[in-house]
């Protein structure tokens, strides 16, 4: 999510140094500070040995990147299934499967797929900005 | 307007066909449906239909449900926005509970510009990076002004003439600049977008005094920090006449459709039914007409599955056409940081950050 840490002697003047409640259950939850120490991807038990079929857990993502990614890596020919599943609703993990076709590298095919995927975003913003700026559309007063 | 029947999800009275995407390599023989970005830019339709201060209509054409999801899910749930978290109730004499008081302040949609803030992380510091502070101090008193003989004329006077402050409404949220935060936000007011929202209703002697902390964070968390009130699409109808419309039948044949999405030409003493393309995509495809057996062999009514029209509404300082773009940077954010284990793997060996995996022992 947002890595970004900002020491408190950058902003300067402290706003209120209180010590809230949910400090003190974000701070004694086991799961939450174990977050740091999790890799986002890792390699379930059970892969071959040259990673043409691999199990990728990936932590912090949901169905949003599992299925894209999923519909991405279908798309390229030499991957021979895909698939993924979020196993609990409550854990924050979802688990892709990659098998390959001529003992080609799973890992390999899942880079490339996160390659592609950027680039559909990438053409997907600059159409949605072009037709934003060019302004050929229906403007309407909302009450709100 | 013909469209290729691969494209179209069928929908008949009892049931939909063809609902899943089949362009995948291997699918159709002798056909190539590899990942191609130069041919999906070419497909790639993105058009504004409607847009206004609050709310955005536009049409994505040439996408995978999966994408369009992907999109929707993070303008839901995961574009950061800044929303009180922490309430101090130093006095609350109202009939609503601290508890819910704060629940409902927490849920006010504050304009602030996300970017001008930080993170504050679990466990730090409130600092004038990451956190707004405002302040809510009213007490509600009998109106002074108010005169019991008045009553003769107005038997039933309204809480305004009666009291002061009856109500705790959005704009009684003030907020306290500190430190650098004055200069940084000059040219954006903080306060809520909706100043009219009641909070809770007070009486004479009632009084609410908190400290309120607003910091940034996503929809995930807490539906507080969702920038949409709705984030949605649908996928555009197809309707196909394949039998005429008898001229008798047109009105009800019209009816069994959302308005404007069946054409009547009464010209030259000739009546041709036909469907307005400009209205088509507002038909709700109800299956009405699959219901009259008169017309049910007449029409093929489908949706395109490669057409959505997402609909958008902003209930947070970004302007609606901005939500989009906003969704789309969150995701390349996530694929950034994806690849980057994902290359982490790769260079660092199998397995060596978690020791679940010994290659040498795989058979």
């Amino acid at each position: 999510m947002h890595s970004r840490t900002v020491s408190s002697t950058l902003g300067g003047k402290s706003v209120q140094p209180v010590r809230t409640v949910r400090d003190f259950f974000l701070c004694s939850l086991p799961g939450t500070m174990a977050t740091e120490a999790t890799p986002k991807i890792r390699i379930m038990k059970g892969a071959s040995a040259d990673l043409s079929a691999a199990t990728y857990q990936v932590h912090d993502e949901s169905h949003t990147m599992g299925n894209a990614l999923r519909w991405m890596l279908m798309k390229n020919p030499k991957v021979e299934f895909c698939g993924y599943s979020v196993p609990h609703p409550s854990e924050p993990n979802i688990q892709i499967r990659i098998q390959m076709y001529d003992n080609l590298s799973s890992l390999q095919a899942l880079i490339k797929a996160l390659e592609d995927l950027g680039n559909l975003c990438g053409a997907i913003k600059d159409t949605y900005q072009e037709s934003v700026q060019a302004g050929d559309y229906e403007k309407w007063d909302e009450k709100s | 307007m013909d469209i290729n029947p691969r494209r179209l999800v069928g929908i008949q009275p009892e049931r939909v066909t063809n609902v899943s995407n089949t362009e995948f390599p291997g699918h159709y023989p002798d056909e190539d449906h590899s990942w191609d970005l130069h041919k999906f830019r070419e497909s790639l339709k993105v058009r504004v239909q409607r847009l206004s201060r609050r709310s955005i209509e536009f049409d994505v054409v040439g996408i995978d449900a999966s994408i369009a999801n992907a999109f929707r899910r993070i303008m839901i749930a995961e574009v950061p926005t800044v929303a009180i978290e922490d309430v101090y109730v130093f006095n609350n004499t109202s009939i609503v509970q601290d508890e819910v008081l704060s629940h409902r302040i927490g849920l006010v949609p504050l304009n602030i510009n996300p970017t001008k803030i930080d993170t504050k992380e679990p466990g730090e510091q409130a600092t004038d990076r990451n956190t707004l502070e405002f302040k809510i101090d009213m007490e509600c008193k009998h109106n002074p002004a108010f005169n019991k003989s008045s009553l003769t004329t107005n038997p039933t006077p309204s809480d305004k003439d009666l009291y002061i402050n009856h109500e705790l409404l959005s704009s009684h949220l003030v907020w306290q600049p500190v430190g650098e935060q004055e200069e940084r936000f000059a040219n954006y007011p903080v306060k809520p977008i909706n100043p009219n929202i009641v909070l809770a209703k007070l009486r004479p002697g009632q009084a609410v005094n908190m400290t309120l902390h607003a910091v940034k964070g996503i929809g995930s968390d807490h539906a507080k920090f969702s920038p949409v009130a709705t984030a949605t699409y649908r996928l555009h109808p197809n309707i196909v006449i394949t039998k005429m419309i008898p001229f008798e039948r047109a009105e009800q044949f019209a009816a069994c459709f959302s308005k404007g999405v069946v054409k009547i030409d009464e010209r030259n003493r000739k009546c041709t039914v036909s469907i307005d393309p400009h209205h088509l995509r507002n038909d709700t495809v109800s299956r009405e007409v699959l219901r009259h057996p008169e017309f049910a062999e007449s029409v093929a009514l489908s949706r395109i599955r490669d057409h959505f029209i997402f609909s958008v509404e902003s209930e947070s300082a970004y302007p609606p056409e901005q939500l989009l773009v906003e969704a789309v940077n969150v995701m390349h954010e996530k694929i950034t940081a994806m690849k980057n284990a994902a290359l982490a793997l790769l260079n660092g060996g199998i397995g060596v950050a978690e020791g679940d995996v010994l290659m040498q022992n795989a058979p």
